[in-house]
């Protein structure tokens, strides 16, 4: 009887064995190894070929406008979108509208176009614009305020702080519905709790309201700066040396081109791969807490 | 009775959601130190009639007194008055994002402006009244329905309020801890502190209240003392009322 038993418990230990690898056999992320093998592939076939290498270190050199241009952008657009997050939801019914205004039209627009648009229309007739405010000051007799505005030209700001203005404003649309979302995401007897209480709408926001907002929106907002660094490819249309645009200088002059595409897009996939399990390790953490 | 008694006077107070009319010309004096309960079925304006004592809501015609003073329409000056009258929700409403005592101390420190040592032993203090000083650095998650109850009361009564209101304070609780939190109510009742509740427990209402008000459809039925409400009901609406209250 008890030889049975012992036998039979420890069959039901195999299929149970058996049945968990296979489980987690169907569970690993296969994509992943796929990913990691093509990424470790193309490392080596960059250390050893030497078209490779050369394209490599040719590229190199756009990757810190490339982090630079994602990083400046992604905290303006934060800010800009926070702002316009708390203008989405506002009763101040300008604000509320021109908050909604400035979603509404970046939404409609293609990205490429905006950023044209913005580098290259907008800009200009802001920096001309403060030229006539300048000449206006000088006349009235602000000589010196008005000397200030009226140096500020066109070639005074280089394209890629226009890149910069034009992925933040872009940018800034999206994560104003992200913070948008997340705040109304929060009950509403939170506020009321806050209100009741004496606090100020500001202040219920500012210490009860947003803290819990931001804490649900925060892996959106980690795949927001994932998204802000592919498109910030876009910007090589303004002639800004990113990685980019290196690439295609650097095909263009040699025409190898799966030297320089290649390479390229498994930068781009390396860095955002990294960056998505930083994502997912932030979910995780948050959503144990 | 004098004014001066009347902690709460609200006079003629009518109220509309679009269409529909939540309070029909309410009158209804409290005065300070009492206990008024207020029943009624669903849909029959006590909340709102709480919500318009500090604000939440803005009566629509007639006014509503605290202290002698109107409610004023400036923000700033319903803000500080809000201060003074703490309010207990149905669902608790604590901030989950911050511990127990944090909860407390919040207000306290933003809209009393105390210091953090200051507000901590209030929050302390008042932690311990309702019985459960141990809880200070847990999370509102981490507690029962009847003990964040009573962390949301503790919130409420460190800002030192003149006037408590009490939303159904625990129709959300297991019937097992329901009792919990009405002892901490029946003890701030004890204490003299001017108390609006709206609840259906009678045993509360018969051992704490000084009156009971039947509200239906916007307006005030009749009010009494517990006993002659519940026990010799003068309209058929509250016969009505308690009876099917009683069969449940
Ligand atoms: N914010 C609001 N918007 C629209 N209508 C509302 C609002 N608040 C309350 N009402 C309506 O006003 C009336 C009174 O509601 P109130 O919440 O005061 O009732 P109550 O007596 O508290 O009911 P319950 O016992 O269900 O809580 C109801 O018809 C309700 O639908
Ligand atoms: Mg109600």
């Amino acid at each position: 009887m008890a030889y049975e038993d012992a036998s039979l418990a420890q069959g039901n230990v195999v299929t149970v064995y058996r049945e968990s690898l296979r489980l987690r056999l169907e569970r690993f992320p296969w994509w992943f190894l796929v990913i990691l093998l093509v990424t470790a592939l193309t490392a080596l076939i960059i250390t050893t070929k030497s078209t490779y290498t050369e394209a490599f270190s040719f590229i190199r050199a756009g990757l810190s406008v490339t982090i630079m241009t994602t990083i400046s952008a992604y905290f303006i657009a934060l800010t800009l979108g926070m702002i316009t997050g708390l203008g989405r939801i506002s009763r101040n019914v300008v604000f509320k509208n021109l908050a909604t205004f400035y979603v509404e039209v970046v939404r409609g627009i293609p990205m490429l176009v905006l950023i044209f648009f913005i580098a290259l229309v907008l800009v200009p007739a802001v920096t001309s614009s403060l030229n006539t405010l300048g000449e206006r000051l000088s006349a009235a007799g602000l000589g010196g305020l008005g000397a200030f505005f009226s140096s500020v030209t066109n070639k005074g700001v280089p394209m890629q702080l226009r890149a910069v203005i034009a992925l933040s404003v872009t940018y800034g649309a999206f994560s104003a519905e992200i913070f948008r979302a997340g705040i109304q995401s929060i009950h509403k007897g939170q506020m009321e709790a806050a209100r009741s209480q004496g606090m100020t709408y500001g202040q219920a926001m500012r210490y009860v309201i947003l803290p819990q907002a931001i804490r649900n929106v925060l892996p959106a907002l980690g795949n927001d700066f994932i998204s802000m660094l592919k498109d910030s490819s876009l910007v090589s249309v303004l002639a800004v040396r990113d990685i980019t645009q290196v690439a295609k200088l650097y095909a263009g002059q040699t025409f190898r081109y799966p030297e320089a595409y290649l390479t390229l897009a498994v930068l781009y996939l390396s860095m955002t791969m990294l960056l998505s399990l930083g994502v997912k390790v932030l979910e995780k953490r948050f959503q144990s807490s | 009775m004098s004014e001066e008694e009347n902690i709460i006077v609200i006079r003629d107070v009518s109220k509309w959601f679009g269409k529909v009319q939540a309070l029909r010309k309410v009158n209804l004096s409290i005065r300070r130190g009492s206990v008024v309960v207020i029943i009624g079925p669903s849909g029959s304006g006590k909340s709102t009639l709480l919500r318009c004592i500090n604000h939440m809501e803005v009566e629509d015609e007639g006014e509503i007194l605290i202290d002698g003073q109107q409610l004023p329409r400036s923000e700033k000056l319903i803000n500080a008055i809000r201060a003074d009258i703490g309010m207990v929700f149905q669902h608790f409403y604590l901030y989950p994002h911050l511990t127990v005592l944090e909860n407390i101390t919040l207000a306290q420190r933003i809209v009393r402006r105390r210091s953090k040592e200051e507000a901590e032993r209030i929050a302390r203090e008042q932690l311990n009244r309702v019985g459960i000083g141990e809880k200070a650095d847990s999370f509102p998650a981490q507690l029962s329905g009847g003990q964040q109850q009573r962390v949301a009361i503790a919130r409420a009564l460190a800002m030192n309020p003149k006037i408590m209101l009490f939303d159904e304070p625990t129709s959300a609780l297991d019937p097992e801890m329901i009792k919990e939190v009405l002892d901490v109510m029946l003890d701030l009742a004890k204490a003299g502190i001017t108390m609006v509740v709206v609840t259906h427990e009678m045993g509360f209402a018969r051992a704490a209240a000084d009156e009971v008000v039947f509200m239906d459809e916007g307006q005030i039925i009749e009010q009494g003392e517990p006993a002659m409400v519940f026990d010799h009901p003068r309209h058929e609406r509250t016969r009505f009322f308690l009876s099917q209250i009683l069969h449940k």
